[in-house]
């Protein structure tokens, strides 16, 4: 059974007597051992989207659609069943390790809370599996009894990464884990990540704004902007070959050393991303696209397929798109039939906002967010 | 250090002959900051010998690690650090450390550091934010010309739709711009940048290197940009410099350096770049940054080369880089690539072990570090 399948998945906040959504219609699939990487600007909805998967949004949040945890629907599902899938099927691994590791307990008491709370393990047992976990994530256990504050930056992310594997989880939940680390700290911490996925079948979902680390990272790739998916694919290809201009943009903005094209032209985007509280019709990107037409402006985009394997939400590539050359349309032709990513779920998820609303109001009273990763919060 | 630049030494002005390079736009020479022993550690050797020129019209990227001196060697060159020994010279004039020449130099030389929110106040209105600098420099007249015209060059424009915005109204990257509109307002000839995209999204962040690039090609400014970050290098710098642990370990243009590295660190960053070719092995040196307060002997690089841990007993012992001190790369640009490795000097420009040669073709570019051949 697939271990993470997001079908429709919605959310928007209340601001100022409105609803702004933040994220909308997105589709995902994630299995044991797989990598998948979430890229986008700030504002786009990535950490929204991550944050939803496991309820661990703030009051006053509306969700819709389904986050199923190997088929059962964790938006629906009782309280105490999503706090078992947190920790033990899926754990977040938040940017900022400094603010997300409790400054007054040392690293091994905090480690080994949750292995306590939700594997019912003795402090002893706790205490010794908690300095296996430092030592596989490459801190020396005679460092157990340490404070956050006497490591170093990357040392912190490693020890976010050993809690967040103490209660051996399916799923990592990373939400730009190298963006505050320097070049050779962030080397160190994804090939922990790689290691982990290898050795453990670990599954990963990598937020970051930096496509070239995901795409390190991660097999496939999927490119947000005003809370849309608006591009997915295998990541080597995204990244050399994109198929919706926003993609190409971010991909430019890192250049590959060597490449003559980036010599002396840093690439950017101009413009700033749409308020999403007033979203037009036709293409969010529209207006900061460099190839959009009259059609973008006015014409609903979607996901549809752009290649074997890939899905871009732009009109050129559609079969009868105004691409000259039909290179786009033999490729979607190609496409295996399976594509579940292909078109987005019906918005029928909306009908069951109305019942969930209760339940929403319910989970107010459970830990938020800022407290997720820090073991105290979870408790 | 006199050695370096003979001809400007002599005559700061050197006006005199028409084949004569003109002076750096800012150069140092021996500088050092020690900073003094804290928390039962001993003093941090945080610049250790840096001699380095940065001409005129020139970007120069300063790489490296955090913790690696890099940061402190900017505070030292805009003079808000005052070296504990050598010094840094503006036009060829040696800086003085005194109340009204610090201020005069500050006019030409502006420093633009990384993370604009907290750069700016946030109870101060753009234009009091571009103003501040002229108005500690008594530029009454004109004053509101002059912000305008700073903000225009910075890429904010019209600049009457940004005097009266407060910084919590602005985006990160016009943040920045404002922060860079700041430096502007003086008309300097040198700007020092430390991190000046490390806090900004992706997409803006090729929009503040071509805002960079542009202010060198219109007003000819000099920058020397610090970060960690060798993309930004190959996006706007003429040349580079690597800084490890207070010294600089590789410099030389912008092709040589990242194309063709030679000192096994500059190798071991840009082989660990993350990119989509993910069938390569990356030199991952294991451990954290350096600390300054506990600088190896010999070469400082030693503990974490690959290079010399891919050595056998003897070969150790011939390269002796746990012993044999290594010269302080000089400043003059004309000197080309150089490299402080003792495994490079050895083998005259052939990085130790290395498949790829100081004189390899460009088709090496692509991935310089892949075909690193060590380990």
């Amino acid at each position: 059974m697939t271990l993470l399948e997001v079908r429709g998945l919605g959310v928007s906040y209340r601001s100022g007597g409105r609803e702004v959504p933040a994220v909308r219609g997105v589709d995902l699939t994630l299995d044991r051992g797989e990598t998948l990487g979430l890229a986008g600007e700030s504002g786009s909805g990535k950490s929204t989207l991550a944050l939803s998967l496991l309820r661990l949004l703030p009051a006053g949040t509306r969700v819709e659609g389904q986050v199923r945890w190997e088929g059962e629907d964790l938006l629906t599902a009782k309280w105490s069943r999503v706090r078992a899938v947190r920790w033990a099927g899926a754990s977040v691994v938040f940017q900022g390790a400094l603010s997300a590791l409790n400054p007054v307990r040392t690293v091994g008491d905090q480690i080994c809370e949750p292995i306590v709370l939700h594997e019912g393990a003795t402090r002893r047992e706790a205490r010794r599996r908690a300095g296996e976990l430092l030592e596989s994530v490459g801190v020396p256990v005679r460092r157990l009894d340490g404070y956050p504050h006497e490591f170093s930056g990357g040392q912190r992310q490693r020890i976010m990464i050993a809690m967040a594997l103490a209660c051996r989880p399916d799923l990592i939940i990373a939400d730009e884990p190298t963006t505050a680390l320097d070049v050779m700290v962030q080397a160190q911490i994804l090939q922990l990540l790689a290691d982990l996925v290898k050795e453990e079948r670990i599954a990963v979902l990598m937020i970051s704004h930096d496509l070239s680390v995901l795409a390190q990272m991660c097999d496939r790739l999927a490119v947000m902007y005003a809370g849309q998916l608006v591009e997915t694919g295998p990541s080597a290809q995204l990244l050399t070959d994109p198929r919706h201009p926003y993609t190409r943009a971010l991909a430019g903005a890192f250049p590959v050393i060597g490449d003559p094209a980036s010599r002396r032209a840093p690439s950017g985007l101009p413009g700033d991303p749409p308020n999403q509280a007033q979203l037009g019709a036709g293409c969010a990107f529209a207006p900061r696209c460099p190839e959009a037409d009259a059609d973008c402006r006015t014409g609903a985009v979607q996901l549809w397929p752009a290649g074997p394997g890939r899905d871009a939400a732009c009109l050129r590539v559609l079969p009868d798109g105004v691409l000259p050359d039909g290179a786009l349309r033999d490729g979607a032709a190609e496409r295996p039939a399976d594509g579940a990513d292909a078109v987005p779920a019906e918005p029928g998820g909306a009908d069951a906002t109305g019942e969930r609303a209760g339940e929403q109001a319910e989970e107010q009273a459970a830990p938020q967010p800022a407290a997720g990763t820090s073991a105290g919060g979870q408790s | 250090m006199s050695a370096s630049a003979p001809a400007s030494a002599a005559g700061p002005t050197a006006s005199a002959g028409p084949a004569e390079a003109a002076p750096a736009a800012l150069e140092v020479r021996g500088l050092t900051v020690v900073h003094p022993p804290r928390g039962g550690r001993g003093p941090a050797r945080a610049v250790d010998g840096v001699d380095l020129r940065l001409e005129q019209g020139e970007i120069l990227a300063l790489i490296g690690e955090s913790g690696c001196g890099k940061s402190t060697l900017a505070r030292a060159l805009v003079g808000l650090t005052r070296p504990t020994s050598g010094e840094v010279l503006y036009r060829g004039t040696p800086l003085r450390y005194t109340g009204s020449a610090l201020k005069a130099y500050r006019r030409h030389t502006q420093l633009v550091l990384q993370d604009p929110g907290g750069a700016l106040n946030p109870r101060q209105t753009v234009f009091d934010a571009v103003a501040e600098g002229p108005r500690l420099h008594g530029l009454k007249e004109g004053l509101e010309e002059r912000v305008r015209s700073a903000l225009s060059r910075a890429g904010l424009r019209p600049p009457e739709d940004f005097l009266a915005r407060y910084p919590h109204q602005l985006s990160g990257g016009q943040q920045q711009r404002v922060v860079i509109a700041g430096a502007l307002a003086l008309d300097p000839a040198v700007v020092v940048a430390d991190e000046p995209v490390a806090s900004l999204d992706a997409s803006v962040r090729g929009e503040i290197l071509q805002l960079v690039l542009r202010l060198r090609d219109e007003l000819g400014l000099s920058a020397l940009v610090v970060s960690h970050d060798l993309g930004l290098a190959w996006n706007i710098a003429d040349r580079v410099a690597v800084m490890y642990l207070g010294r600089i370990v590789e410099v030389g243009t912008v092709e040589d350096v990242l194309l063709r590295p030679v000192h096994p660190y500059t190798r071991a960053l840009l082989s660990v770049l993350p990119g989509p070719d993910r069938g390569r092995r990356p030199t991952v040196l294991t451990g954290e940054a350096p600390d300054p307060t506990a600088v190896p002997a010999g070469c400082r690089f030693h503990p974490r080369c690959p290079a010399w841990a891919a050595l056998d007993g003897p070969g150790r012992e011939a390269a002796g880089c746990t012993v044999r001190e290594l010269p302080v790369l000089t400043a003059d640009p004309g000197a080309g690539r150089q490299a402080a490795c003792h495994l490079v000097d050895a083998a005259a420009d052939t990085p130790a072990g290395g498949a790829g040669t100081a004189g390899a073709p460009g088709g090496a570019a692509q991935a310089p570090g892949a075909e690193d051949g060590r380990g």
